[in-house]
């Protein structure tokens, strides 16, 4: 990521700099009126420009070892929640795709996760896939639902446009 | 640019970032970049029990685009200075574009 450094944002892109200086060189400045700032253009934070995906693409990452934790959520109001580990080994991670980092506290890993009990990969896979087919049925009727009070859905939606 | 001058008046402050998959996560804000990437120390998720999968980390980056809304202190918010950088900055761009 040492493209993301403050420093970006004082000095144009370099590939739009040699565009740039003549064109403001050629404003006319009237009377009393103040010299355009260096950047006339709105912080190119503003825009996902081609170079800046570049920039967020060109820094990956390689894990390994790696463990993937599932949970699924307490089943009852007072029944703990289950987690498993399911070792992954090694991932290649495009940078664009990195949302969050986080440094684990070692000690804090120790412990088990608050409100949650380990379990076998194969129970925890199974519990989470009977959520996720409650979920999705209840996403249907809810859709169903709105859809018989006149609110589209969100791919119903991009159909129009 | 405002918003990461304001952000960066609010370093070592604690805030709550709520991120577009609706976790919430609050901690010490520790630095901020033009992104508005954030990183944040000594991080507790709220409703743990719903997200548990951040319960034995300590301190995160967070990409500034997953970012819903920061939850800011109150207290650590000159309202009136931000009115006032709101409006020089809104007249700088009308400016700019006349």
């Amino acid at each position: 990521m040492e493209h993301l450094n403050l420093h970006d944002n004082e000095m144009p892109p370099p590939q739009q700099g040699g565009a740039q200086t003549p064109m403001q060189q050629m404003q006319p400045l009237g009377p009393g009126m103040l010299p355009p700032p260096s950047s006339q253009q709105l912080p190119p934070q503003m825009f996902t420009t081609a170079a800046q995906l570049l920039d967020l693409t060109d820094t990956n990452l390689v894990l390994q070892s790696t463990i993937e934790r599932i949970f699924v959520a307490p089943s009852s109001a007072n029944g703990p929640g289950l987690y498993a580990d399911v070792n992954r080994g090694i991932f290649l991670v495009r940078g664009e795709n990195v949302l969050l980092l986080g440094e684990i506290d070692l000690d804090k890993d120790d412990d088990e996760p608050p409100g949650y009990e380990r379990a076998d990969v194969e129970t925890v896979h199974r519990l989470q896939k009977e959520q996720k087919a409650k979920d999705a049925r209840r996403e249907k009727i809810v859709k169903r639902r709105l859809g018989e009070l006149g609110f589209e859905g969100e791919n119903a939606g991009e159909a129009l446009i | 640019m405002l918003f990461f001058s304001f952000f960066k008046t609010l370093v070592d402050h604690e805030v709550t970032v709520e991120l577009k998959n609706d976790i919430q996560i609050k901690g010490t804000l520790k630095s901020v970049d033009q992104y508005l990437n954030i990183k944040l120390d000594d991080i507790q998720v709220v409703e743990e029990l719903k997200y548990p999968h951040l319960s034995s980390v300590k301190n995160v980056f967070i990409r500034g685009s997953v970012v819903r809304y920061v939850h800011l202190p109150g207290g650590a918010v000159d309202t009136a200075l931000l009115e006032d950088a709101t409006r020089r900055e809104a007249a700088q761009q009308a400016q700019k574009t006349k």
